[in-house]
């Protein structure tokens, strides 16, 4: 099962500069055309619920405007990695 | 403290040490690199902190840095080098900040030389580094004098939020005359609330010169101007001698004034009514103490090692009441008091023509002489 | 649960940030630049002991991004700045941030004498082949034949010379201990200068020398392109003028775990 994940685009930082919208492997941003931030910038959304929570786009985001939000998913068999010669 | 036989610059430095600084940062300059070199071992001794920088533009920037820390600070340049300072000068007074400068005085313009000079009187008193702000000038006479009022410049500088420039002929930095140094003072333990020194449980501070909106910079200005206000009112510094009788008085700082001291000496000895004005605060100025001399001196005589820059302090603060005459020599040449006692006997003997620029005059007698 | 829940937060917006809008241009890298900082110095919890150093550049304004002491330098003169702090208090993180005219061009004595002395501050460099603040003019940084509104016809490197390696001039300076570039046009490339901003300011930390990061960045409304098209620009133009690498990290830093 893929991974969940949720972002949020603050509107009073974003400058709908698109960085974002190129990088996201799901494809799952986009400018928004039809608001305006309150410094007249067309701001970034989540346009669809397939995000993974990759944090892909937090990281190229130049305003620090993005919150990311991921599940983590629950296994039945999680195994304990243990670190050699530790 | 005992009187001991100092070097000018040896004990400037000293003097800074006994009054607390905890940093200098300077270059290598004739005629003021002992007070870098005494600084290169004293401060280390005392876990205080010492840097030779790159370049006197480095040099004033650090100073400016930790001017920003609340710490004691200093740096010491000569007249090339304080003009490279300039800009450092401009940001540390537009951020408000109490810095100590010590200049020594040499020959110029330019690379001049290494004699000593009051040629930059203009640069130190009336300019700057660009924008509206002062810089208090303090002008030293002799060794004791330097240490006394570079003690003197830590203090106003704090109190005021100011520069302040102690400015020595380059003869004071160089010369050994006996002098008393001050006790040791501690150094700070409590740094002022606008010190930059790290968040620690309060909000961030920010230290810049960078005021965008003009009506903000206006304020910031006005700011400053009513702290020079107060300096003004309060901060005027001067030495009189023989000026209560006088009816001739000569005007001279530093080397200038005390060279002249002994030629109002002598011609007091042949019974010539003249005193002498020595100011110690250049910037603020005593204009008020010249104003009320120039109610009962015949005339005035400036004496200077530059090409007459108090001059024209003088002759605003005189308002054309009476003649004003000058005697200046230049490039780094020291003046003797016979030249001094001559040009007493000249204005107290003769008439003094009017409506005649002084500096004219002067030149015309100068190029004869040194002919 | 929500996703939104709290228990699912894995990024928001540094503390070591202010809750202000930047002045930069929509997709300047300035902005990821100063994020990356400011997550050190979240990380690393240093927040309330560091001193930043403005230069004179578009960043001139940083010191209202970063919730940190700041003081502003004159154009180039911060590193001379971040000494007199560091001396006197050597036991805060002092660092300067500053432009490839601030470094490179005025700043050039500053910076060389601070690596030389191992002045144990951190240096971040932004480098974007040219001058922003004042409108697009030729920087020491600027590529041959690059055009710029002080060089109209592109740079001609027999009037002009080269381009400045900051990241190498600085590495061959034994006070240096690390000296690496790296670049912001790529998420991957993004982690790698997290990282290294990681690296420098630990260096700090343990008293090591002089750390500097240069980062190439980017500049599109003096490029002229758009802010994905100026990304691209940097993998393709300036990366093989500028190559990304470590060219200095002491033995000792080396074995550091970031």
């Amino acid at each position: 099962m893929p991974v969940k994940g949720w972002v949020e685009v603050d509107p009073f930082y974003c400058k709908g500069c698109d960085l974002c919208v190129n990088a996201c492997p799901q494809d799952v941003l986009a400018i928004d055309m039809d608001q305006l931030t309150s410094k007249g910038y067309h701001p970034a959304y989540l346009k669809e619920d397939a995000c993974t929570g990759c944090e892909i786009c937090a990281l190229v985001c130049p305003e620090a405007a993005i919150t990311v939000y991921r599940e983590v998913p629950i296994r039945s068999d999680r195994r304990k990695v243990v670190k050699a010669g530790n | 403290m005992p009187r001991e036989l100092l070097k000018g610059n040896v004990a400037m430095a000293e003097a800074a040490v006994r009054a607390g600084v905890e940093a200098y940062f300077g270059y290598p300059i004739t005629p003021q690199t002992e007070l870098l070199e005494w600084m290169s071992h004293r401060l280390p001794e005392l876990g205080r902190v010492f840097l030779q920088a790159e370049s006197e533009v480095a040099a004033i920037n650090m100073v400016y840095g930790a001017a920003c820390t609340g710490v004691r600070v200093m740096s010491s340049s000569s007249s090339p080098g304080v003009s490279l300072m300039m800009e450092g000068i401009s940001y540390i007074a537009g951020t408000e900040l109490p810095v100590v400068l010590i200049d020594v005085v040499r020959g110029g313009p330019g690379l001049g030389n290494i004699a000593p000079s009051q040629g930059d009187y203009n640069q130190i008193v009336h300019g700057g580094g660009h924008g509206d702000y002062h810089s208090i000038v303090l002008a030293p006479s002799s060794v004791q004098e330097a240490i006394d009022l570079t003690v003197l410049a830590f203090d106003l500088a704090e109190k005021y939020q100011a520069i302040v420039v102690v400015m020595a002929d380059g003869n004071i930095g160089q010369m050994m005359e006996p002098a008393e140094l001050p006790p040791m003072l501690p150094i700070k333990s409590e740094y002022p609330e606008w010190a930059v020194r790290g968040a620690k449980g309060r909000d961030h501070r920010i230290l810049t010169s960078i005021y965008m909106n003009p009506e903000d910079e206006e304020k910031t200005n006005l700011r400053i101007l009513e702290r020079w206000n107060k300096i003004e009112e309060n901060e005027i510094r001067y030495r009189e001698y023989f000026l209560d009788d006088a009816e001739f008085v000569v005007i001279g700082y530093g080397t200038a004034g005390r060279v002249a001291f002994s030629a109002v000496r002598s011609a007091r000895a042949e019974g010539i009514p003249v005193g002498l004005l020595r100011p110690i605060t250049l910037n603020p100025y005593p204009f008020a103490k010249v104003a009320e001399l120039a109610n009962q001196a015949h005339a005035f005589l400036v004496v200077e090692m530059n090409t007459g820059q108090m001059l024209q302090d003088v002759q605003l603060a005189v308002a054309g009441k009476v003649p004003v005459e000058f005697y200046g020599r230049l490039g780094g040449v020291v003046p003797y008091p016979d030249e001094v006692l001559n040009e007493i006997r000249r204005i107290s003997h003769e008439p003094i023509a009017v409506g005649v620029d002084p500096r004219r005059n002067w030149m015309q007698r100068l190029k004869t002489e040194i002919s | 649960m929500a996703i939104t829940a709290p228990a699912n937060l894995v990024y928001s917006r540094p503390e070591s940030m202010t809750n202000i809008a930047t002045h930069y241009c929509p997709g300047c890298t300035h902005g990821i630049a100063h994020r990356l900082i400011a997550e050190v110095m979240d990380e690393m919890s240093i927040r309330e002991m560091t001193i930043g150093v403005a230069p004179v550049g578009c960043s001139v304004f940083a010191y209202n991004y970063f919730n940190c002491d700041f003081v502003e330098a004159a154009h180039g003169r911060a590193p001379a700045m971040a000494t007199g702090i560091k001396r006197v208090l050597p036991d805060r993180f002092v660092f300067t941030y500053q432009g490839d005219g601030d470094l490179a061009s005025i700043g050039m004595a500053e910076i060389m004498h601070v690596a030389a002395r191992g002045e144990n501050i951190t240096v971040i460099f932004i480098n974007n082949a040219i001058y922003g603040m004042t409108g697009g003019q030729m920087a020491p940084t600027t590529l041959p034949g690059q055009k710029t509104t002080s060089s109209p016809s592109g740079r001609d490197v027999e009037q002009t010379g080269y381009p400045i390696r900051m990241a190498e001039l600085i590495a061959n300076m034994e006070g240096t201990s690390y000296s690496v570039r790296r670049s912001l046009h790529d998420h991957k490339q993004i982690r790698k200068a997290k990282k290294a901003i990681r690296t420098a300011f630990e260096v700090q930390k343990l008293d090591l020398g002089f750390a500097l990061v240069e980062l190439l960045s980017t500049c599109p409304t003096n490029w002229g392109i758009s802010p994905q098209e100026s990304l691209q620009w940097v993998d393709e133009h300036m990366v093989p003028v500028f190559p990304l690498g470590d060219y200095k990290i002491a033995p000792i830093i080396g074995d550091l775990r970031v």
